[in-house]
């Protein structure tokens, strides 16, 4: 396993094989095995506490692995130091030096490896100049907004020339509009820089954006990890159909179901599947009209309008309603017993 | 903002509950004697014990004396006097001395203590107690602290004794006690938790993701601590090292307890003007000393600013 196969194509970048993170009795990270393709941008999606970012940071190095093994480019790197691994990190809180300008941020690591001066700092501009921001490379990180000193902490991440990208939540800390903008260009310099971004977010949107694999964790495990429009067509289990939301997670004659809400609509009870209920908020949200429903035993859901559907025939607060929708689009969800 | 809030409140209340209402008013100061109120005490105490016996020194520095009295006079003799003997240069050279190697061993000790407690030592429980270890001697007096190394260095001491029994010299050693060395080592005692305190606080804002992403640029521990460690805590250094600094020059007692008469301090020599009654000499030597003090205060100041770490 510790030298590569002659003559065979690698076939991922990154291969987890039972991974596990014990602190002191508590189980972190519980077995998690899984395999990223090349070139690929990876989500590690899940609630706080989940174990994404555990992961992520065994990945990284910066965190010892209790039991099993991490493969980079189909190499053990299990008790490599962070610099050996090919993997460079991107920190939630950015990690920038304080007392050192952008281009001394972002040659840190040619120094550290006795690149002389004019050479590091020559490689860091073009590295500033990837990310924009070669025109404010004296300043110092407390002069700069976040968007600014994210893109410094990413092009010091980029000036190793990682196999592998880490960043912990990256998006967190911008504002919404900013972090659409910069969800683009993670996107674009993956793809310009064809290696493996692995991207930790608690946010399903950003990770659907985002991914070519999309990793949903819970309580230290992977509940699904599949591309976005397969988790979101075919959720595995009742927790990740909540967790990525837009599901109504109900009881169907053969268990739990899952059904897009925007594939709901209000009806009439009829041979349709159907449920009643009362509705119980009705929110506008430009394109559409959400619609929450208390159902059954106080059991929520809610149902997405299209707006000229919804304004075509308006209902209140407080109505009856019946929820129908097609057999087709419900999806059987397997009871989380026989998932694990 | 107040006063527009008030009519609110008092409309909202019964009647009868309005008059203390409007009485509670009254006693409202303005703002500006709020803000000089809360300035009076350290103002009060700043004034009557630094800055007017200093300023008395001042004035008092450039009187004229004999064996009898002070005369109130202005020549500048006591300072030519000062500075133009040999002894003066002398006792600041050896207080010098004495400050630069106390100021070195106390950075290196309190730098590695203050690392060890900040990043290596991981339970708070732990922690709080090692700095306790590291505070409580510092309850009892700095006299007592000092002549507590008499028993233990002196020629027949608890150190000579152990090494004799050990085997491990045959006659005591003499440079122990009453000597430049016993002088070091109890400032060095007395002094380094005014480095520890300081560094600690530095080096516990440092975010450990700094480490970390040092660590991911592959910078070994030796880069780390010189290219980020110790650049984010110099602060704190520079504040230890004044705090040291300043108490070797000012210090009397342990000179004076521990060197055996063989190092004289710029402060004893002032104390034996002072015993003599000759008041305006001793001033002169006093405001030479917090001159040269401030001086190299302020010298520490210019490399570091020290008031980024005290607002911050």
């Amino acid at each position: 396993m510790d030298h590569p196969v002659p003559h065979l194509e690698r076939r991922f970048d990154v291969e987890l094989v039972a991974a596990t993170k014990r602190y002191g009795g508590v189980v972190a990270v519980d077995r998690v095995s899984l395999r990223i393709p090349r070139a690929s941008y990876c989500c590690l999606l899940g609630p706080s506490g989940c174990g994404k970012t555990s992961t992520l940071r065994m990945i990284a190095g910066h965190e010892t692995v209790s039991d099993g093994d991490i493969l980079i480019h189909d190499e053990n790197v299990t008790d490599l130091a962070p610099a050996e691994r090919g993997t460079a990190m991107m920190f939630q809180s950015y990690a920038l030096f304080p007392h050192l300008s952008c281009l001394d941020n972002v040659a840190f690591s040619l120094k550290a490896r006795g690149v002389p001066k004019a050479q590091r700092h020559a490689k860091a501009m073009e590295y500033l100049a990837l990310v924009h921001m070669d025109r404010l490379s004296h300043r110092m990180p407390a002069e700069l907004s976040g968007g600014q000193q994210q893109r410094v902490a990413l092009a010091r991440a980029l000036i190793t020339e990682p196999r592998v990208l880490l960043l912990d939540e990256p998006l967190s800390a911008l504002d919404p509009f900013l972090r659409t903008r910069v969800r683009e260009e993670l996107k674009r310099l993956q793809r310009e820089l064809g290696i493996t971004f692995i991207h930790v977010t608690h946010s399903q949107d950003e990770a659907m954006a985002l991914a070519d694999l999309m990793v949903v964790m819970d309580e230290g495990r992977i509940r699904q990890a599949a591309a976005p429009r397969e988790v979101f067509e075919r959720p595995a289990d009742s927790f990740v159909a909540k967790f990525i939301g837009g599901h109504n997670v109900l009881n169907g004659p053969d268990g739990l179901i899952a059904v897009r809400a925007d594939r709901c609509r209000l009806g009439a009870p009829g041979d349709q599947p159907h449920i009643a209920g009362r509705i119980a908020a009705v929110e506008y949200l430009g394109t559409t009209v959400r619609l929450a429903l208390t159902v059954g035993d106080g059991e929520g859901a809610s149902i997405l309008l299209p707006d000229e559907l919804f304004f075509a025939n308006p209902v209140q607060m407080g109505e009856e309603a019946v929820m129908v929708w097609r057999e087709q689009d419900s999806h059987p969800l397997d009871l989380p017993a026989a998932a694990e | 903002m107040s006063a527009s809030a008030e009519p609110a409140t008092a409309a909202a209340r019964p009647a009868g509950m309005a008059a203390p209402a409007r009485r509670k008013r009254r006693f409202r100061l303005a703002p500006r004697a709020i803000s000089w109120l809360q300035v009076g005490p350290l103002a009060f105490i700043l004034i009557t014990f630094f800055a007017l016996p200093t300023a008395t020194f001042l004035v008092v520095s450039f009187w004229d004396y004999d064996r009898v009295g002070i005369y109130p006079d202005f020549m500048l003799d006591n300072y030519v006097e000062l500075l133009t003997t040999p002894a003066t240069y002398r006792v600041y050279l050896s207080s010098l001395k004495f400050a630069f190697i106390v100021w070195g061993v106390t950075l290196f000790l309190g730098f590695n203590i203050a690392h060890f407690l900040v990043f290596h030592v991981r339970s708070s429980a732990v922690r709080t107690a090692l700095f306790l270890a590291c505070a409580i001697p510092f309850w009892t007096s700095g006299i007592i602290r000092t002549i507590a190394w008499i028993p233990f260095l002196g020629r027949n001491g608890a150190f000579n004794q152990t090494l004799m029994g050990a085997g491990l010299i045959e006659a005591p050693l003499d440079f122990l006690l009453f000597s430049p060395f016993a002088v070091i080592v109890t400032y060095i005692h007395l002094f380094t938790l005014l480095m520890i305190g300081p560094i600690a606080n530095s080096l516990s804002k440092i975010d450990p993701a700094l480490l970390e992403a040092a660590r991911d640029a592959g910078a070994s521990r030796w880069r780390t601590m010189v290219d980020i460690v110790i650049p984010l805590s110099k602060t704190g250094i520079a504040l230890g090292s004044i705090l040291v600094f300043t108490q070797v020059m000012g210090d009397f007692f342990v000179v004076k307890a521990m060197s055996g008469g063989q190092s004289a301090s710029i402060v004893s020599a002032l104390a034996t003007e002072i015993q003599a009654m000759q008041y305006p000499p001793a001033s002169a030597s006093a405001m030479i000393l917090v001159v040269f003090v401030a001086l190299m205060v302020a010298g520490m100041m210019r490399v570091v600013d020290v008031r980024k770490e005290l607002v911050r």
